[in-house]
């Protein structure tokens, strides 16, 4: 658990893990939580990337902090998308919420 | 700790109650901080641990709280097909990675190395990136401004 390597096949797994869970499930929310654990995937490969392979610069945790702040705000707005399609149809299945399509 | 994170993340899709999900969904972004420290990256991990595991798993645990519904417990399983499509490619993409990181040779010396801390995040932050940080900002208040107002966009004003 200290090489580069096992670091990116942990990252692997979790992106594989989100993949599948973008590709079966039809519940908003757990389309959001797919997301999450593919953004955290990408942030772990950023780290370790930049810890194994450079002395002494921090490029890579600064990314990882914007990257954070940024899939933060994108909760937020998949949140309140989600609250508001619950009020306008009782269900956040995404196959269902067909109001614009034309 | 691995253990936890991969763990977690399956949790997180495949709990039948969504609730357990949410909770599965914060051990894992846990253990991703947990993997940061290991990796020499303090202030990230608690960067992490604050925003992630403190604001956004809570928020979510929130929304789950307001939309769940009973007839989730017993969701229409996704017809085997389609399970078997995406088991697939979740496991083709994550074998891909994999494969190449095993078969990469990363140069000579592997250990970890870097002892960037604090302070180069920081002057990073505030020299280089900062129009990243100014436009990171307002995309912030962007986001926390639509999101107030998707909330109450349908609701009535009582003046009209």
């Amino acid at each position: 658990m200290n090489s580069l390597t096992d670091f990116v096949i942990v990252s692997g797994m979790l992106l594989g893990i989100g993949v599948y869970g973008i590709v079966t499930k039809r519940n908003a929310l757990r389309l959001l939580f797919a997301v999450e654990i593919m953004i955290n995937a990408a942030n772990l490969n950023f780290i370790a990337f930049g810890q194994f392979l450079f002395t002494s610069n921090a490029v890579g945790q600064t990314f990882v902090l914007f990257s954070i702040a940024l899939a933060a705000a994108e909760a937020a707005v998949i949140l309140a998308i989600v609250v508001v399609a619950y009020r306008l149809h009782q269900d956040v299945d995404v196959s269902e919420l067909k109001s614009l399509e034309g | 700790m691995a253990v936890v994170t991969v763990g977690g993340a399956l949790v997180a899709l495949e709990a039948d109650e969504i609730v357990y999900g949410a909770i599965g969904l914060a051990g894992s972004l846990f253990g991703v901080a947990t993997l940061f420290f290991l990796l020499n990256a303090p202030y990230v991990a608690v960067f992490q641990v604050t925003v992630y595991v403190g604001a956004v798993a809570v928020l979510i645990l929130f929304t789950v709280m307001l939309v769940r519904q009973e007839k989730w417990a017993k969701e229409v399983a996704p017809t085997s097909w389609t399970k078997i499509v995406g088991a697939l490619s979740g496991l083709a993409v994550a074998a891909a990675v994999i494969f190449a990181a095993v078969s990469t040779n990363f140069g000579s010396d592997t250990s970890l190395q870097n002892t960037a801390g604090f302070l180069e995040i920081g002057q990073l932050i505030s020299t280089g990136y900062a129009p990243v940080l100014e436009v990171l900002a307002l995309v912030l208040a962007a986001s926390i401004i639509g999101a107030l107002t998707l909330s109450r966009a349908d609701k009535e004003e009582p003046g009209e």
